[in-house]
């Protein structure tokens, strides 16, 4: 991990909900640029809690995050927004304009790209995702493999320098899963996956952290991390059944 | 009411009048429909004329009359009203039937019954033969507030989703074995409610997540332009303007 | 009770639209207020809340069942201008899409169903909140009263809209009974629904009710073991200063109607004058009026035949009917010397 300019960088972390329920404990780590890395942990672990602070959309707790070396915070807003592409769980909650090549525009429009420039950008970020020929669709008549990649795609239209994925897997049929990797595969950028599909996991991420109450459990290369039984069941983390990460080579 | 089925009220296709710029479309139903309210009552043969303008369009459209005469039925709770009328309205009575019948309700009668059934038709007409997404893009157009074009366009993107969520809480319900009767069971409906506005009120929040998330600060950026030609508006406007002589004629004969 | 087109004069709808956008106009700031930059996506999903909630069967007795309105709902939920706001929306779509209310009608709709309701739900919640003590019972009770007031309050919005622009000379006296009668049978279903609704969704997220806020504790967070205070909130918990707002625009709503009540009461001499000799409450033509009136979308029709008619609402509907005659009577005594050929009123 010789990091030049580290993508992102969390530090002291901490974070209460308004109800008083505490999410985060003191989260530090540090992803360098073109990483690939997934985020594991257990229901409940603050993932989602940890996703939305790396855009700022949550604060106000204690500890600090910058992405690209900038520090995320009121003042460089927009550009920490345009830098940090999330992919929300659910692409119905991701896709709320009427149409799908609406969608994918607002981003790069809210950045104040027009025009035939606007028009390129949504082309090429759906033609990435392989949805190029559903760009007049309204969302709700596709498929949920097909919203989950325009989703991505909708992310992919803002040129992020790193693309945080909240469970990209869930819910999708395992051709959909394979093209979903092969696309993901195929992108040149920073990419954090939060998930608990450890085989998923294993597949795209070279390295993987742990979260587990609030706090970063453990750091290492993924297939370590899986192949470790005690650190696995200490954290409600569980390979699917018949699944042996010591067997299974990697491909890149 | 009718809701819960927005996609089956547009009807596709290629006629002149789909063709049309929907804030156009959108302006001629509303006068369209101004005019048939001013009209005097007592000249029932304009209202026929508007009725056959109407038909007109709906030919043009491609618009099947049984699928225009269906959507009509929206109307029927009103019609009862209508029926209601000549019963109780004041003024000079007629005797039909052995009926005691309000001349004046059996005019207030004929003028709901005329114009509201006018008005449903044309606004049926429109939404059969515009995209709701165009409607928003109208409605943008012809200025109403963008606050509310985006609620509404948030309403009409989310609403499959959320009758869906409350299909599938009606769906759990049953399938324990509640069936709701009666009063006595609308506390367990109402935590549906309760709980069905949580689940809209939370993915609202995560939908704004999704918004801020990708630079929305407040204002909508606008994506798409709608623009009419004088060619289309003169097309347009051809019905409002036709009634308008109907009406015209009918206030002076 | 979607008012169709016709219905209603043309001038009055007008005046009514004029009134509508005036309100929405105040709406649209009020939002702001109270959801800032949030505005349009929790508005457009409660508005998605309240169309696919205005589904949801209440069943009521033997095969019969009504649905909520939702005005009072939305107005404790989310705050009033919001509510207004979403309802309008919910309106404007029925109307554009389904036809369901008339386009020149969306101004008496939008008055009627939008602002009455949900301005009179709020003022009244408001008003019960500040006397009864702040515990979470008080928030169901001070809904049930507020949506029980709602929706007779919406029926003589109505009235007074007939009163001016109706284009049928039906006696003022019977369609306020119709209506009135009607519709605090459906404002006890509503009262019953809204309350336990605000009550399930207190029960799980207190902070999301809107006419509930206040009740919140200071923040300590834990790090690394350490107990450390949160940074004060920053985001401002409830808008406060919209009350007094609200206020004034209720009233200047009133006002508005008030005066084109008598403006225009010689537009329909005929009607208001047999108001005076009809005023009582024609006992024969409530029966009548409420057992078919379909201005009661809410499965009444069988509701005021069933055991519910009796009792408690009878006593209410008169109460109500007289506290809304006067007030029809008292806005339209001062136009009734008023003589003036019997126009018609098609215009």
């Amino acid at each position: 991990m010789v990091a030049v300019t580290a993508s992102l960088e969390v530090s002291g972390l901490a974070f209460a909900y308004p109800d008083g329920h505490q999410a985060l404990f003191g989260v530090d780590f540090s992803i360098a640029r073109g990483e690939r890395v997934a985020l594991l942990g257990p229901n409940g672990a603050g993932k989602t809690t940890l996703v939305l602070h790396l855009n700022g959309i949550l604060g106000g707790g204690t500890g600090t995050v910058a992405v690209a070396g900038l520090p995320v915070g009121k003042e460089h807003m927009a550009a920490i927004r345009q830098k940090v592409g999330i992919v929300f769980q659910d692409p119905d909650d991701q896709l709320f304009m009427p149409t799908v090549r609406e969608d994918v525009a607002f981003g790069p429009a809210a950045a104040g790209i027009k025009g035939a420039a606007l028009e390129e950008r949504v082309r090429t970020a759906l033609e990435r995702v392989g949805m190029a020929d559903f760009a007049d669709r309204p969302p709700h008549h596709l498929s949920f493999g097909q919203r989950r990649r325009v989703a991505v795609a909708t992310v992919l239209a803002m040129e992020p320098e790193i693309l945080v994925l909240d469970e990209p897997s869930s819910n999708l049929d395992p051709a959909s899963r394979r093209e979903l990797a092969d696309i993901l595969r195929s992108l040149d950028v920073t990419v954090l996956m939060v998930t608990h599909d450890l085989p998923y996991a294993l597949e795209l991420c070279p390295r993987s952290l742990v979260l587990s109450d609030g706090v970063i459990a453990a750091d290492g290369p993924t297939g370590e991390l899986l192949s470790d039984d005690a650190l696995m069941r200490a954290h409600r983390l569980e390979l699917p059944f018949g699944f042996d990460p010591r067997s299974v080579t990697m491909g890149a | 009411m009718g809701a819960g089925h927005a996609h089956r009220l547009y009807r596709h296709g290629h006629s002149p009048v789909h063709a049309l710029p929907p804030h156009t479309k959108l302006a001629a139903t509303f006068l369209f429909v101004v005019v048939v309210v001013s009209t005097p009552r007592e000249a029932m043969w304009a209202f026929a004329a508007y009725a056959v303008l109407l038909a007109v369009v709906a030919y043009r459209a491609r618009v099947p009359a049984g699928f225009l005469l269906g959507r009509l039925l929206i109307e029927v709770p009103f019609v009862a009203f209508a029926v209601l009328m000549p019963f109780v309205a004041e003024g000079e009575r007629v005797h039909v039937l052995g009926l005691s019948l309000s001349v004046n309700g059996l005019w207030g009668a004929w003028n709901v019954l005329a114009k509201g059934t006018l008005g449903v038709a044309a606004s049926v007409l429109l939404a059969s033969t515009t995209e709701l997404r165009e409607l928003l893009l109208g409605l943008q157009r012809l200025k109403l507030p963008p606050l509310l074009v985006q609620i509404a366009s948030f309403m009409i993107r989310y609403g499959d989703v959320i009758t869906d969520e409350m299909r599938r809480m009606r769906i759990a319900r049953e399938s324990r074995g509640f069936e709701a009767r009666g009063v006595r069971h609308w506390g367990v409906l109402a935590k549906s409610a309760g709980a069905l506005f949580i689940r809209s009120y939370e993915r609202g929040e995560r939908v704004h997540l999704a918004m801020v998330s990708r630079g929305y600060a407040g204002a909508m950026p606008v994506i798409d332009e709608v623009t009419a030609s004088g060619a289309q508006w003169r097309h347009a406007l051809a019905l409002p303007c036709a009634a308008l002589v109907v009406c015209l004629l009918g206030w002076l004969l | 009770m979607h008012v169709p087109d016709g219905f209603i004069n043309a001038p009055t709808s007008a005046v009514t639209g004029v009134v509508a956008a005036g309100a929405l106009a105040v709406s649209l700031r009020g939002a702001r207020r109270e959801l800032d930059e949030r505005t349009a996506p929790l508005a457009g999903l409660v508005a998605a809340f309240i169309f696919a909630v205005q589904m949801l069967n209440f069943p009521v007795a033997a095969g019969t069942s009504g649905h909520l309105l939702g005005g009072a709902l939305a107005a404790i939920l989310v705050g009033p201008y919001t509510a207004v706001l979403c309802v309008s929306v919910v309106l404007l779509m029925q109307g554009v899409l389904f036809a369901d209310g008339g386009l020149t009608a969306l101004g008496v709709n939008i008055t009627d169903m939008a602002i009455v309701t949900t301005v009179v739900s709020y003022a009244v919640f408001r008003g019960l909140l500040a006397v009864l003590p702040r515990k979470r019972r008080s928030v169901t009770v001070a809904s049930f009263v507020a949506a029980l007031v709602s929706v007779p309050a919406a029926a003589v919005a109505f009235t007074l809209i007939y009163a001016i622009g109706g284009t049928t000379d039906v006696s003022i006296g019977k369609v306020a009974t119709a209506m009135i009668g009607v519709h605090v049978l459906i404002g006890i279903g509503e009262a019953v629904i809204t309350a336990l609704t605000v009550g399930a969704v207190i029960a799980v997220r207190p902070d999301l009710v809107h006419g509930a806020r206040g009740l919140r504790q200071r923040l300590r967070l834990r790090v690394n073991g350490a107990l450390v205070d949160a940074p004060a909130p920053t985001a401002p918990v409830a808008a406060r200063t919209s009350r007094r707002t609200l206020w004034v625009t209720g009233l200047v709503t009133s006002l508005v109607l008030a005066g084109f009540v008598s403006f225009y009461a010689s537009a329909s001499p005929d009607g208001l004058e047999k108001v005076a000799h009809d005023k009582g409450i024609d006992q024969e033509a409530k029966q009548h009026a409420s057992a078919d009136s379909p201005l009661a979308d809410y499965g009444v029709k069988d509701i005021s035949d069933a055991r519910l008619s009796g009792g408690l609402a009878g006593v209410i509907g008169v109460g109500v009917t007289v506290v809304a005659g006067s007030a029809v009577f008292w806005a339209l005594r001062r136009r009734r010397g008023a003589d003036a050929s019997p126009v018609n009123t098609g215009v």
